[in-house]
């Protein structure tokens, strides 16, 4: 294995318990959009560009975008139970 | 359960894991080891055969095709499950109604009122552009570089977000609500299982090779495997725009309404 491999095995490794110690789900969606992105630069190295696009697109982006709008969804949903038993 | 007895006992579980780990890692093949006669034959004869110059999605969408249009469907199905899940009943309709009427009087949500700075809405439009020339280029060149209908339809997919992005909620609006986003989504999965339908009628298998297969390395090239990418770039694309919609509905319905 080169240097680069090993580095790369070594910063995906170093980023996952980063996501496993977040607390806050906002702050878990950012750490799991890098870690996606390291993800598919760990594809490319291994020569797997068609693998690492998808990871891109997919873990990178569709997969943080779907939780953040979850959350979203939830927050407000929160929001305007809050409202209604406040009338 | 104290906190201490969750670390000892984490401790003795991890040393437990560890020790597996490193039991089933130790005769692993190096990277790269290939056994298989599978692989190796298939990179050999697939230039050839189906004049792809990317050999996984000639695999994708032409050896494998049936994998992938199961695949398809998966998301097919699951956008659908989302739209049942979130359909809008009778009732939230009518408490939508109520709280349009109310509207004004109601507080508007704080990210609402922060303004979109200029350089985030002048770089997001020119992105917006950029992004869907490489989409498009992702999604026909599918049988040439990698990548194919899946990648660029995701790239495509993620558009909509730069212009909602840019502050342009009425764009974007226009954008996901379009019927012809849906019609897109459709046709892009029943063009794919048409296709393969259409080999039956040649005599052949489902979804076999049947258009004649070019010159290798032309855009215009590999028969059906360019035509499948492009199929699927449009239903992943509609897919995902779907989503957006359904997710954003009613921040997309409270932002328009506050700046009517």
């Amino acid at each position: 294995m080169t240097v680069l491999q090993w580095t790369i095995l070594l910063l995906v490794a170093a980023v996952a318990p980063g996501i496993v110690l977040s607390r806050e789900p906002k702050e878990q969606v950012v750490t799991l959009s890098f870690y996606g992105l390291l993800f598919a630069l760990l594809f490319f190295i291994f020569q797997a560009p068609d693998v690492a696009l998808s990871q891109i697109a997919v873990g990178a982006v569709m997969l943080p975008l779907m939780i953040m709008l979850a959350l979203t969804k939830m927050r407000r949903q929160n929001i305007r139970r809050e409202r209604e038993t406040r009338k | 359960m104290s906190p201490r007895t969750r670390t000892q006992l984490f401790l003795i579980s991890a040393l437990g894991l560890a020790t597996i780990f490193t039991w089933g890692f130790r005769n692993l093949p190096p990277i790269g080891d290939y056994r298989g006669p599978y692989g190796n034959l298939i990179s050999q004869v697939a230039v050839y055969e189906r004049h792809t110059t990317d050999v996984v999605n000639s695999i994708n969408y032409d050896y494998r095709a049936c994998d992938t249009l199961g695949e398809e469907f998966i998301l097919f199905a699951s956008v659908l499950g989302v739209l049942l899940i979130f359909r809008p009943s009778t009732s939230s309709n009518e408490a939508r109604n109520n709280q349009k009427n109310k509207s004004e009087k109601r507080q508007p949500w704080v990210e609402d009122q922060l303004p979109v700075s200029d350089s985030l809405r002048v770089g997001m439009m020119a992105m917006a552009g950029l992004m869907i020339v490489f989409g498009v280029y992702i999604v026909v060149h599918g049988q040439l570089t990698p990548g194919g209908g899946f990648q660029g339809g995701v790239i495509l997919s993620s558009v909509p977000l730069v212009v909602y992005l840019s502050g342009n909620v009425k764009a974007f609006d226009r954008i996901v609500s379009a019927s012809s986003i849906k019609f897109a989504e459709c046709c892009g999965a029943a063009a794919y299982a048409i296709i393969g339908i259409s080999a039956l009628f040649f005599g052949t298998h489902f979804l076999t090779n049947i258009v004649p297969l070019g010159a290798t390395g032309d855009p215009f090239s590999s028969g059906t495997i360019a035509i499948i990418s492009i199929c699927v770039g449009l239903e992943v694309s509609g897919a995902f725009v779907v989503l957006m919609e359904v997710y954003l509905r009613e921040v997309i319905d409270e932002r328009l309404g506050k700046k009517s």
